[in-house]
Parts: structure tokens; sequence; C-alpha cells
């Protein structure tokens, strides 16, 4: 771990992870826009990821690892960087030379793990109970029905929504930034960059539309 | 032109500081912002009370002596420039300008609006040189080649003037922005390649040391920057740290 004591590193792991996230994203939202056409496909795609052993006892794993790792850093990298600055200015005007998602990453940062905590327990817990704690007997067709019975509320719809939207704020940022981060800045850099900020914004949108999909349509 | 001034006042590096407020008269839009302050000093020393300190060399805009956060913004809302060179027609009759020293923890206040940037000093100490024999062996510098637009890139960050408004600016009171700019300016020569590996891991760890924050990409040093230092340098330093860890 001695190299994720230089601010240099801490960065690059930061990107990294976070880079890692953002492509489970795009898998997650491939799998979850089936869904909204075809309810077949979205159960053998959900039922391939709940039973394939590579995906439950590695990868599922790696993942937890990464988001936890991303938090617990993002948090760190937040307290020295505090510490850096111990008394404020009287007179700070950010808004004239960087953006506000940029200052910003802590909060939406935040509000997407407090998102996670929920989409955990709407999800991730019943789905373990379910197949390793009650061990039922494996059922390729539950999960469409499991998805759509979540968003029947108009609350859990809504944080949902909000949730994507803090998600579009945070990665409109940092997807970007994770290749200045990581040393990547050239010609090519540009159009990657581009790319990232369509991403961070397309991605939420699409989960958005998913979740307001299946509330006015069941 | 009659201004408000609201500027920190602080004894010494252990006493407790305040903000207090100047009404100024008299002030001319050709004045620079530091003539301005020379003013105020001339009516406090004039009353019988302690000028003002702040810290100034050149006045030419190429020292990187002067500081201040003005408004909100090192330097004060002009672009590529110092705060010497920062003209009162930026500012209208009436204004209030809020006057502090650059706030971060690895550059203490030593009194009134002057902080200690040796900070900067020991990050160049530790790695912003080439070791070359002078000793009559000396070869001519002009008989290395250099790609041109390496040349160009070097120079543009060799014009970093260590004024610190990158780290006034960066809401992390970051120095990525000092310090890759001399990292840079050697890297990208073929005499700063000899020593490219310690130089970044020394230089990067004496930033670290001094308690600079850590860079989260804002991008507000390089628009506050007085010489324009690019952002690139940042990415280019992360590259060569990179490189020197996987050489070990």
């Amino acid at each position: 771990m001695g190299i994720i004591s230089s601010s240099i590193a801490r960065k690059v792991a930061m990107a990294l992870s976070g880079l890692f996230l953002v492509l489970f994203l795009g898998q997650h939202f491939t799998i979850n826009l089936t869904s909204t056409f075809s309810p077949e496909t979205f159960n053998e795609f959900s039922h391939f990821m709940g039973t394939n052993f590579l995906v439950q006892a590695i990868l599922q794993p790696v993942l937890i690892f990464g988001v936890i790792f991303h938090f617990v850093m993002g948090f760190i990298l937040e307290a020295r960087n505090r510490s850096a600055r111990k008394v404020s200015y009287v007179s700070y005007k950010g808004n004239t030379n960087s953006s506000w998602v940029s200052r910003n990453m802590i909060y939406t940062g935040i509000v997407v793990l407090a998102f996670l905590g929920l989409h955990f327990y709407d999800f991730w817990f019943p789905e373990i109970a379910y197949k390793y704690i009650e061990a039922n007997p494996s059922d390729a067709t539950r999960y469409y029905g499991e998805l759509v019975e979540k968003f029947h509320s108009p609350v859990r719809t809504g944080l949902y929504v909000l949730s994507f939207v803090f998600l579009a704020l945070h990665l409109y940022h940092g997807f970007a930034s994770s290749f200045q981060s990581v040393g990547f800045n050239n010609k090519y850099a540009r159009g990657l960059k581009k790319f990232a900020k369509v991403y961070a914004i397309v991605i939420p949108a699409g989960f958005i539309f998913i979740a307001l999909f299946h509330h006015f349509n069941h | 032109m009659k201004l408000t001034l609201k500027i920190w006042r602080q004894e010494n590096a252990n006493a407790k500081g305040k903000m207090v407020t100047y009404p100024i008269d008299g002030i001319e839009d050709d004045m620079s912002f530091l003539e301005m302050l020379d003013v105020l000093n001339e009516e406090l020393i004039a009353k019988g009370d302690d000028p003002v300190e702040f810290d100034h060399d050149c006045r030419e805009g190429i020292c990187g002596a002067c500081s201040l956060q003005i408004n909100g913004e090192p330097h004060g809302p002009d672009r590529l420039v110092t705060t010497c060179q920062l003209h009162m027609r930026k500012f209208k009759d009436g204004d209030t300008i809020v006057i502090e020293p650059f706030r971060a923890t690895a550059f203490p206040v030593i009194k009134d609006l002057i902080v200690d940037r040796s900070s900067f000093d020991r990050i160049q100490h530790a790695g912003g040189y080439i070791s070359v024999n002078t000793s009559g062996n000396t070869i001519d510098a002009n008989s290395i080649p250099v790609n041109k637009h390496d040349a160009d890139d070097s120079f543009a960050a060799a014009t970093c003037i260590g004024c610190g408004a990158c780290v006034a600016a960066c809401k992390n009171a970051s120095a990525m922005l000092f310090t890759s700019a001399k990292v840079s300016q050697y890297a990208l020569l073929p005499q700063g390649q000899v020593e490219a590996v310690e130089r970044v891991e020394n230089m990067v760890r004496q930033m670290d040391l001094e308690g600079f924050g850590n860079c989260t990409n804002t991008g507000a040093c390089e628009i506050e920057c007085p010489k324009g230092i690019s952002l690139e340098n940042i990415a280019r330093m992360n590259r060569e740290y990179l490189s020197a860890t996987a050489k070990g």
C-alpha cells in the first residue's frame, strides 16, 4: 500500500476504481434496458448473472471491493484536502474559475452512496437471502416481476430518479477527470473526455427512463 | 474613486487575525492595486497606525512576490496578471474590496497579508534542477537537438513564477500545478531526463510532506494562474510519476 501514500497514487487509484465502476454501470444499464422491451431477455440475463459462478464468486466481490475502495478513498482525500486549508476564505468565488460539480464531488458522491444503500436494501440483500440463506429453488422467471414490483411506489421511484440526477452530476466531472488523473491528456483524450460527458448524461438518463417506464406501465 | 477595503489584519503567525474595514478616497483608475495599498499605508502611517503588510518586489509581473486573494480570487478579477499588474480601473467607485492572504496550511500567515511560501522553495530544492559538471567540460546546450514542440512546452512550463495563485485558487489548496510545471520544464528536455525518476519522486514527496491537498481536476489553478500554466503539465507529471514508480 506504499504507493497509495502519495497524492498522485491516490488520484490514480481513485480514477481507476471510478473507471471500473463506470464500466460496470454500462453493463448494468444494458441489462436493465432489456426489461423495457423484453421481460424474457431481462430474465435470461438476470438469471445468468445471478447464478454464474464467475460472476457470483469473483466479479461480484471485486465489484463490492471497488465500491468500498472508491468511497473510502474519497473520504480520505476529502479529509486531507480540508486539512490543507484550515482557515477558510471570507470571500471565495469558486464559480469564476471552476464548475460546481467539480468542487462538490464529495456531496454528489454521498448521495450516490446513500442511494447504493437503498438499492442494496431493495435488490441485493433480498437476492442474497433468497439464494444463499433461504436456499430457495432456482427460478429463472422471477426477476422481471421483482423489478416491476419495486417501482410501484412513487416515493421509491422519485428517490431513484433523484439519485440518478446526482449520479449524472458525479460522473459529469468524475469520468472525464479520471483520464487526466492517469496522465492521459492529448488530442485523443479530448475526444474521450467528450464521450465521457455524453456518457455521464445518457446512462443516468436511461436509468431514469427505466424507472419511470416501470412506474407508469404497471 | 471612493472604496471600502476589508483587509485581513494579523499581528504575527501565532496571533488571531480579523477583517478590518478601511474607507479610502482619491484612488485613480491608473493606479495599480499595490499603489492603492501604498496610498492606504501612507494614511495609516500618518495617523500613527501600523501599515498593512503585503509582499511585493518587481511590480512588473515577473517575480512572483505579490499575492493577495482579492474579492475571492487570487490576484483579483483580471486574468493572466499578477496583483501588481491589476489596475484600479477594474473596480468601480463605491466598490467594497475584500483582501485576504493566500490561504493554505502550507502557506502560514507571517503578518497581515504576507504568507510564508518557502514550501515552494523546498519542493524546488527536492529536484527542480539538473546536475551538470561545470568544471570546464560543459557541453553547449545549443549543440543538443531538442524537438521544437517540446522546447516550446518546456519554456511555457518554465514561465511559472511560483507565486502560489494555483494553491490559493484550488479548493483543496493543492500545489500540483506548480510542482508539475517545475517537473515538466526538465522532463521535456534531454538534459532533464538523466534525473527524471528521482526528480518527480522527490518533488512529489516533498509536496505531500508540506501538507498541500490533492488535485481533483477542478481546473481553477489554470484559470487563475497569472502565467497561464496549463493543466497538461499535471497530466505529464502524473505520467512521469507512474513511469518512475514502474521503474522502481
